[in-house]
């Protein structure tokens, strides 16, 4: 994978949030989208701890990526995201309780993300480390952002406030904040983002993600 | 005796119909999604699924109890769990294509997608949360293996009509399928205030 190496730094954090955007376009890890965004808070913050347990998996891995022996890579793989995500968790737990309290099992489950995992078989384990770090930080950020919109607008209309500040004074839409409205606010935005490609873009629809 | 049996069977109606995984507790979306477009396979996945969920649930319970507990070492469960999980799923895998090969070849696929899964590493991690005691944690991983099942089901039934109905460009696919799910779990939401735990 020599050619990926010579792309831009900044291309590869572009592509993590747009063209492999992990929830949008790749349709992995969905399980938070809708777990944890009934708040922005909560959105923004599971958003902040899945880009750190990725930049850390990265740059780890491509770390030792000399060392490890091709047929046990991914038990090794997986020894080193349980072990990046417990520190993630123990430090949530430390430094905000309160919302660890509410997502922590969330928090737990960042083990078992697809996205983690493929990023460092696909680019960490082939790349050297700072590559790897800006891969990490570009699909974690790409991430936050798919978490940040869905949580934005689930708790402008289900709550009628943002981050707890209350903004429209109107009766809100109960829906938004049950679990049915995620997978209708994740359903229409990716809807959405369909309809762009399609209007702006000439791309043909993608169809089924897998 | 009488009263342990009525709480198992809370627990079971519970945990696959008013906390259902996929509806209210958002866990195993990617398998969700990925297998619910024919209807043969998603009954493989769902045994398959039930299977794994209780003997996970089984040994994840005996290693924490016996093992954690008495050497303090409970901030290591998710390494532990996931390791549990990986050496069942590849242990099963050995003795069924040893013993069922004709079963192995139709269910062996779902198998070595399983390892990476949500719901199979929350169900060890709520058990050990909530303090379940042996039996509970075995109704509590049948009725989760239950609730996904039947999401499953239904969601492969209504997609293999969706196949033949005109859907708008830009929800083609996994957008139409958010959709439907939506509605599902607001049906779901109906179950809430069943049973109070």
């Amino acid at each position: 994978m020599a050619s990926t190496s010579k792309v831009s730094y900044w291309e590869l954090i572009k592509n993590g949030i747009t063209k492999d955007n992990t929830i949008f376009k790749l349709a992995l890890s969905l399980c938070p989208s809708i777990a944890v965004t009934n708040k922005l808070e909560n959105g923004v913050l599971m958003g902040v701890a899945v880009l750190f347990v990725q930049v850390t998996v990265n740059t780890t891995i491509s770390l030792m990526r000399k060392v490890i022996h091709p047929r046990v890579r991914l038990p090794i793989f997986m020894l080193v995201i349980s072990g990046w995500v417990t520190v993630t968790s123990m430090m949530m737990n430390a430094f905000a309780p309160e919302v660890y309290k509410q997502m922590g099992l969330y928090i737990q489950l960042i083990v078992a993300f697809a996205s983690i995992l493929a990023r460092a078989e696909m680019f960490a384990s082939k790349n050297t480390v700072l590559p790897s770090m800006f891969d990490g930080i570009g699909m974690g950020l790409g991430f936050m952002f798919a978490l940040t919109v869905i949580s934005f607008f689930r708790e402008l209309l289900g709550k009628g406030s943002l981050w707890g500040i209350p903004i429209v004074n109107a009766k809100p839409l109960l829906i938004m904040i049950l679990p049915a409205g995620g997978f209708f606010a994740v359903g229409l935005l990716m809807a959405f983002f369909n309809w762009i490609d399609i209007r702006f873009f000439k791309k043909s629809p993608s169809g089924s993600a897998h | 005796m009488g009263n342990d049996f009525t709480k198992i069977f809370e627990l079971i109606v519970s945990a696959s119909l008013i906390n259902n995984f996929v509806f209210t507790r958002f866990l195993g979306l990617c398998i969700f999604f990925g297998v619910s477009k024919k209807m043969e396979t998603s009954i493989g996945m769902s045994i398959t699924f039930t299977a794994v969920m209780m003997i996970s649930s089984a040994v994840s319970w005996l290693i924490f109890h016996y093992l954690m507990i008495p050497l303090d070492i409970t901030f290591l469960k998710i390494i532990v769990f996931i390791g549990v999980i990986a050496g069942l799923v590849q242990a099963s895998d050995t003795i069924m294509r040893k013993v069922a090969t004709a079963l192995y070849y139709k269910l062996g696929i779902y198998l070595a997608l399983i390892s990476t899964n949500c719901i199979i590493l929350a169900v060890p991690l709520i058990n050990a949360d909530e303090n379940y005691t042996f039996i509970q944690s075995l109704a509590f991983g049948l009725g989760s293996g239950l609730g996904f099942a039947l999401a499953l089901i239904i969601m492969a039934s209504i997609r293999e009509k969706l196949e033949l109905a005109d859907v708008p460009a830009p929800f083609r696919g996994l957008p139409m399928a958010f959709v439907v799910t939506a509605l599902i779990a607001l049906a779901f939401t109906g179950f809430s205030g069943l049973i109070t735990l």
